[in-house]
């Protein structure tokens, strides 16, 4: 394909233009996570013709993501495809002239400190509120601009921070539900993944195409179900001593003491591991494992599954591993360590 | 009292008189919430004070984690 017909009902759009979507083009955006609003962002910013997509998720395709994460097959579920593999191939089908970096992993402090001098812009995919308090710092300190977005039933929530400008997500901080009360059971519709996903990728995209003065600045909640929309100002709530972004910043949330080593996933039954320390490579596990007929093994070239009993241990290459069937932090380490002590 | 909360007008009974008392009416008490009343966004340690009329309008919002 040469390209060249590839964005014209974009360009046709004035306020993006050809100028706008050189810009696209010369734009690396970091997406976290990898499943519902990180599944349609980076489908849209990739149709878009942004530069170049990195691509950040610790997890697996399964079944029950198919409803509403779009960029994922019945196969890539049945396989246990890494969602950040699994994203990109799709990814490369439908723009294979933008280029897309899938990493494999939990986004760490170290990690996202890393990659965030290129990047021009964060879309937060994320499903709880410890690593956007993290993305946040990250925001503040390499001075990026990111995208908060997140959905429940049906009501949805989306804004933008701007260094600089706008209140962060720190100055929120007595507003955002405690850690756990963020995992409920109450499900949610694919319409409310896509009304986030579009807010955030028009803002993406005044943002990358210089059209900064069409910023929403509001904070912007919705309920397609119960037909309510909000919008606030809520610039009076930037907080003058906010740990992130005052003259006073201490980036609290990327020192190493506040990152989390195991994490409950958010309505999953499930515990992530993430152990210190250099691990067995998958293949030595598996043949440790293989003599114990109690267990049963499958794998592919990205991860060990280990099913025992009313428990699941999913084993990463990185070393992490997600025990399925809990939700006790507790409990999940001591299975782990039956296998992996 | 009549008020406009996040675009559906509701009657409420007379127990309701300010926003501490509003939240509590809506099961809202317990849940970090912003709030917007006739425009103007409150900071939670100004909940308390502030008194409800007939014919105000509310905003108010919750965060949420999943995505």
């Amino acid at each position: 394909m040469s390209g060249t017909n590839r964005y014209h009902r974009q360009t046709l759009f004035e306020p993006i233009g050809e100028t706008g979507q050189d810009r696209l083009m010369e734009s690396h955006v970091l997406i976290v996570g990898a499943g519902a609003l990180g599944s349609g962002s980076a489908e849209a910013l990739v149709r878009a013709g942004i530069g170049k997509l990195t691509l950040i998720d610790r997890d697996y395709v399964e079944e029950s993501n198919l409803q509403r994460q779009q960029l994922f097959s019945e196969q890539d579920a049945y396989e246990k495809l890494p969602k950040a593999i699994g994203a990109k191939n799709r990814l490369n089908d439908i723009n294979s002239m933008v280029e897309v970096e899938a990493i494999m992993a939990d986004a760490g402090a170290d990690l996202l400190s890393e990659l965030a001098p290129a990047i021009d812009l964060i879309i937060d995919a994320t499903d709880n509120f410890d690593i956007r308090l993290l993305v946040n710092d990250i925001s503040q300190k390499f001075e990026v601009p990111w995208i908060y977005g997140a959905c429940v039933a049906g009501y949805g929530m989306t804004f933008t921070i701007i260094p600089g400008h706008t209140p962060c997500l720190q100055c929120l901080q007595e507003y955002l539900p405690s850690s756990g009360a963020t995992c409920d059971s109450a499900g949610v519709i694919q319409p409310a993944v896509q009304h986030v996903v579009s807010y955030q990728v028009t803002e993406a995209m005044k943002l990358l195409t210089g059209n900064r003065a069409q910023i929403s600045g509001k904070l912007i909640a919705f309920d397609l179900w119960k037909n309510e929309h909000m919008e606030m100002e809520i610039e009076k709530l930037k907080k003058p001593d906010c740990s992130s972004c005052s003259d006073n910043r201490t980036y609290s949330h990327l020192s190493y003491g506040n990152q989390t080593k195991t994490t409950v996933m958010c309505g999953r039954d499930t515990v992530q591991i993430r152990p210190q320390g250099n691990m067995a490579s998958l293949s030595e596990v598996a043949e440790k494992l293989r003599s114990n007929k109690n267990l049963h093994l499958s794998w592919n070239p990205y991860l060990l599954s280990i099913q025992d009993g009313d428990f699941r241990i999913v084993l990463f290459q990185d070393g992490r591993a997600l025990v399925h069937g809990t939700m006790d932090e507790m409990e999940a380490k001591n299975v782990y360590y039956r296998y992996m002590g | 009292m009549h008020l406009v909360i996040n675009g559906n007008s509701m009657e409420l009974g007379d127990e309701v008189s300010s926003v501490t008392t509003l939240l509590e009416h809506l099961g809202l008490a317990e849940k970090p919430v912003i709030i917007e009343h006739n425009r103007d966004i409150l900071k939670q340690e100004h909940y308390r004070q502030r008194m409800l009329e007939n014919g105000d309008t509310l905003e108010i919002v919750h965060f949420v984690g999943g995505g």
